[in-house]
């Protein structure tokens, strides 16, 4: 332990801490705006640039004041050392600092996407700023759209958070730091476009950009206009991990559960029908437990062509991920659609039939806590005769959004129930929503289907977990089956390369693109570096699986009546119709636009 | 016989590449080719006087010679032994002709240390370089030595990094030799970046085995067994003198396994910067070596911890490395008596600007500013008024007359406002304006900003935006107020050296030329009459006799002829319309009567 003294306030430190989480144990804020830490994420982002968090040292290690101002992220405490937070100095340079971002950024707060979550913006409120004295050129640079993310880049205070996140901890690689001085932005390799850049879409950049130059692509506008159109019926299907973080934005505490107030606010907003995208979560359980367990019959048999592990293919940005990075493996991941599309297949075809709509007539609404599901609905293959099976995508932000624009509020909504028959789901499907849980879905199926016995214990809490990269052996009644699970993209890369070099054999691997899976992802309300949130997000996962009454995908009433009705059996000729696709290579996919 | 020829930058622009193929040709017509050999040099130094031709072991030096001049050199010099007196230097103050440079000037107060072969050896022959005591000092360290007693030899001498800001060379490389690993570093930083600067790239022309000899003794010092040589790629000469210097090297067991048979091993590699400013910074240097972008990350963690792939790493700029070798050969009591009390040996600038003598020197630390002014350099051009001096580069100030005497060393030129930086010196008189002065390096700075902190990124450009107001006479008196301010807050808070430093040439104006800010804001007047929209052309109606030529010169039509006819003349007299007047100057390179002026 060191001793230091800041602002006259004296503590006692461990070795290595930084002047900045010194002063947070003392009490004392000191305002950042590049600095960004998810803890226990193992994401800090500290690349010392903006300066805003700047002290005075009064007394360094050689006793003496140091000559210049010291970044408090970046600058760790030393035995004696006596800093000064708020000094005459201090506030001016904090000031001017500002100032001079300021006077390179657009302020157009009224109309940007990220007012009243903006970092600069608070920032500027705790200092007092009234007018921006400096006057002179503004950086321009040209809007770019994909379809999940707007990057306005007018708005970059070069923090490199989006960076940061994109390299190292997603290890995509889309976007870096490019041109110097006053030019230097940060753009994908030539200012390309991001859509032809090696983007996944998983939208981390977006989450952790401190202002409004990274955001998504909103579409309420077009399910409003959906709504307003008499000819139209417009369904919506919820992801799981949107019901427990809707909340936070009405000033719930993170963690609350908003299932039923969710759906009788989207009742409110004008949809048709209201179901849940957890009944679909539960259908992929019984497509990919299948295929699965095929797999591993094969193996079992002697078969040594099987592709084992099978991967997961929920997640948008992990596909997209996959495709760009390992198109050796095109054949492993599961051939079962996500979630969502099997839900937009299912309403399109199934229901629509059933309800004689025409398929034309019919808007399928998705409310996602994620940026990819945006791309993913507009994935060609998922598109028939020019009709996609999802028409929009929302974020759970987008959706608070029109709620609050309704006049409406989350806290005083009755509890609803979803509508039949695309409502009713399990426990297994909603823990979708938090890394681990659908493989812990999976293999609660796949136990009783593989052993045809009832499955000992439901709760699978070796699967659970916040590290990236985790595994466990699950006894299958004598067969030994190995899993392995990876959250955030570097980790599913590690994961993967393992597994191609042979180190390591599972049997199965689930991969979530996003921090935590879909509680941390990138449509969820800005969780600003508190990575406590995620945590109370997944609690809340965990506990509205364990109030469920049916926690066994297979055993969804509904699921059973549709293979019965309609689908035949898991696998079977009609779900490789509606609820399987393939995949493409895309490493080769980078363009360079004039 | 030798003949050596300049090829440094300023001799070649001025044909010295013509001079060498003549001298080639014509001996050979004569069958005097294996008689005589012709060696292109590295940099002389003496780049006023270029291309310089120097003829061993006589030690004649002929000054600004043309290529046609060489038959007569040939002729009369090689084959007749005689001097050809009108390609001599001339002593400006007597008039008499000097065929030895150790007499002349420019070289008389000089003391060339760093410098100690160039011009003196064929740069690509590691014979002649050893002739002159090179590869001496590795032996004496790797046969004579412990790492340790190196280490020691190189801080007792009091060496200290050439490169700017420095740094005890000896305690650096003593922290780094602390953290023994496997895979340890020696970077030379040739990456050499101020406008006007070639101190770096002269040695490595001159004298490239001088680099590698003391790489090779900093690697055994420390424990390094890789050197690195971080170089701009638009330096290919140095490039290819390096190239050849490290083959040879190796060939002589200089370098690769085994050295001198005493199992030391150590190699080096180039490594090509793109011309970065920024990379100079040494953490900078080390990300754009890794393949990163190249901008700075804080420090610590110091490269002698965590440097080159997170590797212990010693950065020492070119010129410090130079100076190893002779230390170790002569001694560190025989440099530490050379100097100032801080600040010892010697040190190389590249004088520019309004000066007799522009070109390469070095003196001794402690010289004072006025013997490098007005006996090397030799005065101010065209007898006119000294006005300033810019050390240090973009990082550095201005300094004035009343510095004249200031012996130079790292810490005088710190206090009095400006830096000793790599060693640019940019000499101006009465036709510099300073603001504009302070707004160039302002804008090399803003061009070579890496744009990762927010004070150097926006402050400099809002700095420069200010100072372009003031130049255009829009400025305020708060104008001057906010770039002081905006000064202090950058050097408070920008993340590296470069930014730190980077309001040093505005800060020094504000304080040395006070008066100058004052009368282009408040007077609207640039005394210098450097600062275009503060001028105003002016017609003399009586002296002007209305014959129309300058209105013929004038681009913009801005002149015009008058009702008035002066007493004497025919024709009414002609006016300028400021507004239409772009100020080129047209119409008083053309009037004969003297009629027009500037205000």
């Amino acid at each position: 332990m060191i001793n230091v003294t800041i602002d006259n306030k004296q503590i006692q430190v461990p070795e290595g801490t930084t002047i900045l989480k010194a002063a947070r144990m003392a009490g004392i804020h000191i305002p950042t705006l590049c600095y960004f830490e998810l803890a226990g994420m193992k994401f800090e982002n500290k690349p010392g640039g903006c300066r805003v968090c700047v002290v005075e040292v009064v007394k360094d290690f050689n006793g003496r004041p140091r000559r210049n101002l010291a970044p408090a992220c970046a600058t760790d405490c030393v035995e004696g050392m006596e800093v000064l937070t708020h000094s005459a100095r201090v506030i001016n340079a904090r000031r001017t600092v500002v100032e001079l971002i300021l006077s390179d950024h657009p302020t157009d707060c009224l109309t940007c996407a990220k007012s009243g979550n903006c970092e600069l913006q608070s920032l500027a409120q705790y200092l007092g700023i009234r007018e921006i004295p400096f006057k002179g050129e503004q950086s321009h640079y040209r809007q770019d759209m994909s379809p999940s993310i707007v990057r306005d880049m007018d708005k970059c205070v070069m923090c490199r958070r989006c960076e940061n996140m994109c390299n190292n901890i997603q290890t995509v690689g889309a976007l870096s730091a490019i041109n110097r001085g006053f030019s230097a932005v940060v753009a994908p390799a030539f200012e390309q476009d991001l859509v032809d850049s090696p983007c996944v879409m998983c939208g981390q950049c977006v989450q952790v950009c401190p202002v409004g130059a990274l955001s998504e692509v909103d579409d309420t506008r077009n399910v409003m206009a959906a709504i307003n159109n008499p000819k139209k019926t417009v369904i919506v299907n919820t992801a799981p991990a949107t019901r427990v973080a809707l909340g936070e934005e009405f000033g719930m505490p993170a963690g609350t559960i908003v299932t039923g107030q969710m759906a009788a606010a989207l009742r409110r907003l004008g949809f048709d029908y209201v179901f849940d995208t957890d009944f679909t979560a539960d259908l992929t359980i019984m497509e990919e437990g299948t295929e699965l367990l095929g797999r591993i019959k094969k193996y079992m048999a002697g078969d040594k062509s099987v592709r084992l592990p099978i991967l997961t293919s929920c997640c948008p940005g992990w596909v997209n991920f996959f495709e760009h990075n390992f198109p050796d493996m095109l054949d492993v991941p599961s051939t079962a659609k996500s979630p969502m599309q099997m839900f937009g297949a299912v309403a399109k075809n199934y229901w629509a039939d059933k309800m004689g709509i025409k398929r034309e007539d019919l808007v399928v609404v998705s409310i996602m806590p994620c940026l990819a599901k945006k791309y993913e609905s507009k994935r060609k293959e998922f598109y028939k005769d020019g009709n996609p099976d999802i028409d929009y995508v929302l974020t759970t932000r987008e959706l608070a959004r029109l709620i609050k624009q309704f006049n409406l509020n989350l806290k005083d909504m009755p509890s609803e129930d979803y509508d039949d028959p695309l409502g009713e789901s399990t426990g297994a499907a909603v823990i979708f929503g938090a890394t681990g849980g659908v493989i812990e879905a999976a293999t609660r199926t796949a136990y009783e289907v593989f052993t045809g016995k009832q499955c000992p214990k439901i709760d699978f809490t070796e699967l659970r977990g916040m590290e990236g990269i985790r595994d466990a052996w699950v006894d299958f009644d004598g067969t030994p089956i190995h899993i392995g699970i990876a959250h955030g993209l570097s980790n599913a890369r590690k994961l993967l390369e393992r597994v191609r070099e042979g180190k390591e054999q599972f049997h199965a691997i689930e991969v979530m693109a996003c921090p935590g899976g879909c509680v941390g992802g990138a449509g969820q309300p800005y969780h600003h570096g508190n990575s406590e949130i995620i945590k109370k997000r997944t609690e809340a996962i965990y506990r509205e699986d364990a109030g469920k009454p049916i926690r066994k995908s297979h055993e969804n009433p509904s699921i059973i009546k549709l293979y019965k009705e309609y689908l035949g059996e898991p696998c079977g000729h009609l779900s490789h119709e509606l609820l399987h696709t393939h995949y493409f290579d895309k490493s080769e996919h980078v363009e360079i636009s004039e | 016989m030798h003949v050596l020829v300049c090829g440094g930058t300023g001799c070649q622009a001025s044909a010295s590449a013509q001079i060498i193929e003549n001298f080639q040709r014509i001996l050979a017509e004569k069958g005097l080719q294996d008689e005589v050999q012709v060696v292109r040099t590295g940099c002389f130094g003496f780049c006023e006087k270029g291309p310089i031709v120097k003829i061993m072991p006589d030690n004649t030096f002929y000054t600004q010679v043309k290529p046609e001049d060489v038959e007569k050199i040939i002729n009369e010099h090689i084959i007749k032994g005689r001097k050809v007196t009108d390609l001599l230097y001339m002593d400006p103050e007597n008039r008499e002709h000097v065929s030895d440079s150790k007499h002349m000037g420019f070289y008389r107060k000089q003391l060339r240390i760093a410098l100690r072969n160039c011009g003196f050896i064929n740069p690509e022959n590691i014979d002649e370089c050893i002739s002159r005591g090179g590869y001496e000092a590795l032996g004496k360290c790797l046969t004579e030595m412990t790492p340790q007693q190196v280490v020691d030899e190189i801080t007792k001498s009091g060496l200290r990094g050439r490169g700017g800001a420095g740094f005890p060379t000896g305690v650096k490389w003593g922290l780094c030799a602390k953290n023994k690993c496997d895979e340890m570093y020696v970077i030379c930083n040739a990456d050499e970046g101020d406008p006007g600067a070639f101190m770096d790239r002269s040695i490595m022309e001159g004298d490239p085995h001088s680099i590698v000899e003391a790489m090779a003794i900093c690697g055994y010092a420390i424990g390094a067994t890789h050197g690195l040589v971080y170089i701009r790629a638009e330096y290919p000469l140095a490039i290819h003198r390096l190239q050849i210097a490290i083959a040879q090297a190796r060939e002589y067991g200089l370098l690769g396994n085994d050295i001198l048979g005493t199992g030391f091993n150590f190699d080096i590699e180039l490594r090509y910067g793109a011309g970065a400013f920024v990379c100079g910074e040494e953490t900078a240097l080390i990300h754009s070596m890794e393949g990163k972008r190249g901008e700075p990350t804080l420090k610590p963690p110091f490269p002698a911890v965590s440097g080159y792939m997170a590797k212990p790493s010693n950065v020492n700029n070119v010129e410090t490395f130079a100076n190893v070798p002779i230390i170790i050969t002569k001694g560190a009591d025989w440099f530490a008596s050379i100097g100032s009390e801080k600040s010892k040996g010697t040190k190389v600038f590249a004088l520019a600007g309004q000066i007799n003598n522009v070109g390469l020197i070095e003196v001794p630390m402690g010289t004072t500013l006025r013997d490098i002014i007005y006996e090397i350099g030799g005065g101010i051009k065209g007898g006119r008024k000294f006005k300033a001096v810019q050390t240090g580069g973009p990082s550095g100030g201005c300094l004035t007359e009343k510095h004249l005497d200031t012996a130079i060393d790292y810490e005088s030129l710190a206090a009095a406002g400006s830096m000793m930086g790599s060693g640019g010196m940019v000499v101006m008189d009465d036709t510099s304006c300073m603001v504009a002065i302070a707004k160039f390096y302002l804008e090399f700075t803003c061009e070579e900003s890496c744009g990762k902190c927010s004070p150097c990124r926006i402050g400099n450009k809002r700095m420069l935006e200010i100072l372009t107001k003031i130049t255009r006479g829009d400025g305020t008196m708060e104008d001057l107020q906010e770039l002081r301010n905006l000064a202090a807050v950058i050097k408070d808070t920008a993340l590296c050296g470069l930014g730190q430093t980077s309001p040093n040439p505005v800060l020094s104006t504000l304080d040395n030329f006070w008066d100058e800010y004052v009368e282009h804001v408040v007077d609207k007047k640039c005394r210098a009459g450097v600062c275009k929209k503060l001028m105003s052309y002016e017609i003399d109606k009586e002296k002007c006799i209305g014959c129309g030529k300058c209105a013929k010169n004038c681009p913009g039509d801005a002149i015009t002829k008058t009702d008035y006819i002066a007493p004497g003349h025919k024709l009414p007299s002609m006016v300028i319309d400021p507004a239409k007047c772009i100020k080129c100057g047209a119409c008083i390179a053309g009037c004969k009567f003297g009629a027009i002026s500037v205000k």
